[in-house]
């Protein structure tokens, strides 16, 4: 079948002859991918940032297919099914996800017991192969995979696999109440997201910083966000603190993760002697232009072993903070709901569709913020087989 | 090798606190209880919490995946997942260095960072498995650089010629260094 195929740091091929996935387990399902989605988290692994990350592997972790073959012990999914992914892998009969921290699971990762299983996310999170292929395997497949609501455009079904319920949880981890003033770093496709659910919760105001001029104005259109360069300030938490009156906003969101910018130190250190797990301005950032008593939700992907943090102001502020891999099947039915009823329309932000042929060209465009991309989608030339 | 703690886990000093506190003997202790709150958990909402954490060795599990290749896990757990991913089973050089990291925990540096220098030799070792099978490295398609040219050419021009001003300054240098050598 055809599958990405990571090769090492920036170099990924098109596999033509990878073996199709099999059932390795009772409770596995065989999906065949009709929509794959490249995700800024993608992008750490294809620096390199990721440890663990083994040439051979396949990426993706948001995808929809149809099943194609299901284990003895799958009693819920039909041969036919068309379903949405999570990205979690998760057991749900495990303490964690028994309360809904599926993103947690105890049951399917041996490699790190600091992180969920996922698919397409080195053996980090558990050694799973992805969705930027014509077939996955899907473990625990009765769990987290959800048949894809009538009506609903496939576009916003594989929407809903990380990118949407991550961008909510971000927001509600922040606590948001009426009339708060929230401020996200990262203007990606989960930053829009964060930033579109800060007014669900009931934010009066939402700034979102980066230095992409392009991802701004997106930012002020799909988001109605005040949108700002950190580029064209000197200092952007001093621009913050004037801004809300010299008080700090009540929620910060870190959308941005190690591949932050803005900062000679953590860029020397995080990015080119890799004496912390990447650049972690953006969190840096968060933790100074949140108010005192505030709360700073992170939700950009940080990797082991640590990172700069200003963990000083953090406890002399009275700052908490909230922060864990989105829970995606906790959150579906909210989220179906708000795109059936058309309150969102999330694919609005998938700015590039191309063939999974494409996809070192689609990894080099989105790294490198070509062609004002956004978002791109992967189709399988298999998607639409009968 | 000293004996540390963590080897002799079943008979740490406070054992009998650890096991009358199992025993939900806690209620003796004045106070317990009192002011718990299950809204006041830093997690919430997002966590349901039903008490399913105090059920740590009793949950249901799935039935164990067969491990029939090599999976290495996390040393602070005591064994392979019921469902685990099939990729890349550690291999070569770069699996030796794999299976060394994975003695150490999830809260040292050795562990990560050996890890990262076993990715860094994997992508060799990749190269090397391409030109035994015959596979030549194609940066142009597997770099992106065929996207570089259609939507970013400036910038991507000044990048090669930047790059190749660079070694052939250091060509020159090197030569002329060997130049002075021989002399």
């Amino acid at each position: 079948m055809l599958a990405m195929n990571f090769r090492g740091a920036r170099q990924i091929r098109l596999d033509r002859h990878k073996p199709e996935p099999e059932i390795k387990h009772p409770y596995d399902a065989i999906v065949r991918v009709t929509r794959s989605l490249i995700c800024g988290s993608d992008l750490h692994l294809y620096h390199g940032r990721v440890p663990d990350t083994r040439v051979g592997m396949t990426f993706g972790h948001e995808f929809t297919g149809v099943v194609e073959a299901v284990g003895s012990g799958v009693q819920k999914l039909k041969v036919g099914d068309h379903v949405l992914v999570p990205f979690n892998v998760a057991c749900g009969t495990c303490p964690h996800c028994k309360q809904e921290l599926y993103g947690n699971c105890n049951e399917s990762n041996p490699q790190a017991t600091a992180v969920g299983g996922f698919f397409g996310y080195a053996h980090t999170g558990g050694g799973y192969d992805g969705g930027q292929a014509e077939y996955v395997r899907v473990p625990y497949a009765d769990v987290s995979p959800t048949v894809i609501p009538k009506g609903m455009d496939l576009e916003n079904a594989v929407l809903l696999t990380d990118v949407v319920p991550t961008g909510y949880q971000a927001a509600e981890q922040g606590g948001i109440q009426k009339g708060d003033t929230v401020v996200v770093f990262g203007a990606g496709p989960v930053g829009l997201m964060a930033a579109r659910f800060a007014w669900f919760f009931g934010a009066t105001r939402v700034i979102v910083i980066d230095h992409v001029d392009y991802r701004l104005e997106f930012a002020r259109k799909f988001a109605f966000a005040e949108a700002y360069n950190f580029r064209e300030m000197r200092d952007p938490v001093l621009f913050l603190k004037k801004a809300t009156d010299y008080f700090g906003a009540d929620v910060c969101i870190d959308a941005v993760g190690c591949d932050g910018t803005g900062s000679a130190l953590q860029t020397i250190t995080g990015k080119g002697l890799l004496l912390q797990a990447g650049d972690a301005t953006a969190l840096h950032w968060a933790i100074n232009s949140v108010k005192k008593g505030g709360i700073v939700s992170i939700i950009g992907v940080y990797g082991p072993p640590w990172n700069l943090a200003p963990i000083g102001s953090l406890m002399n502020k009275g700052i908490t903070l909230r922060a864990n891999q989105a829970s995606v099947k906790r959150l579906l039915p909210k989220l179906i709901d708000h795109i059936m009823s058309g309150r969102i329309n999330p694919k609005e932000m998938i700015t590039h569709r191309l063939p999974l042929e494409e996809v070192p060209d689609a990894y080099r465009m989105f790294s490198s913020k070509l062609d004002h991309i956004i978002k791109p989608l992967l189709i399988p030339p298999r998607a639409n087989a009968a | 090798m000293q004996t540390v703690l963590e080897d002799k886990i079943d008979e740490f000093q406070d054992r009998k606190i650890a096991d009358r506190n199992r025993d939900k003997r806690t209620k003796d202790i004045p106070g317990w209880g009192m002011d718990a709150d299950p809204e006041n958990d830093p997690t919430y909402p997002m966590k349901h919490w039903n008490g399913a954490d105090h059920e740590r060795l009793n949950y249901e599990k799935a039935p164990q995946q067969r491990i029939d290749i090599e999976v290495l896990h996390s040393v602070e757990r005591p064994g392979v997942t019921r469902v685990f991913g099939n990729s890349s089973p550690p291999s070569g050089l770069s699996g030796a260095i794999r299976r060394y990291a994975y003695q150490y925990s999830e809260a040292t540096a050795t562990h990560w960072m050996t890890l990262i220098l076993a990715d860094r030799i994997n992508a060799i070792e990749g190269k090397i498995t391409d030109l035994a099978h015959g596979i030549l490295p194609n940066p142009w398609i597997e770099r992106g650089w065929r996207a570089e040219w259609k939507y970013n050419r400036p910038a991507f021009i000044q990048k090669a010629a930047t790059t190749a001003l660079l070694i052939t300054a250091g060509f020159m240098v090197m030569k002329r260094k060997n130049k002075h050598k021989s002399v």
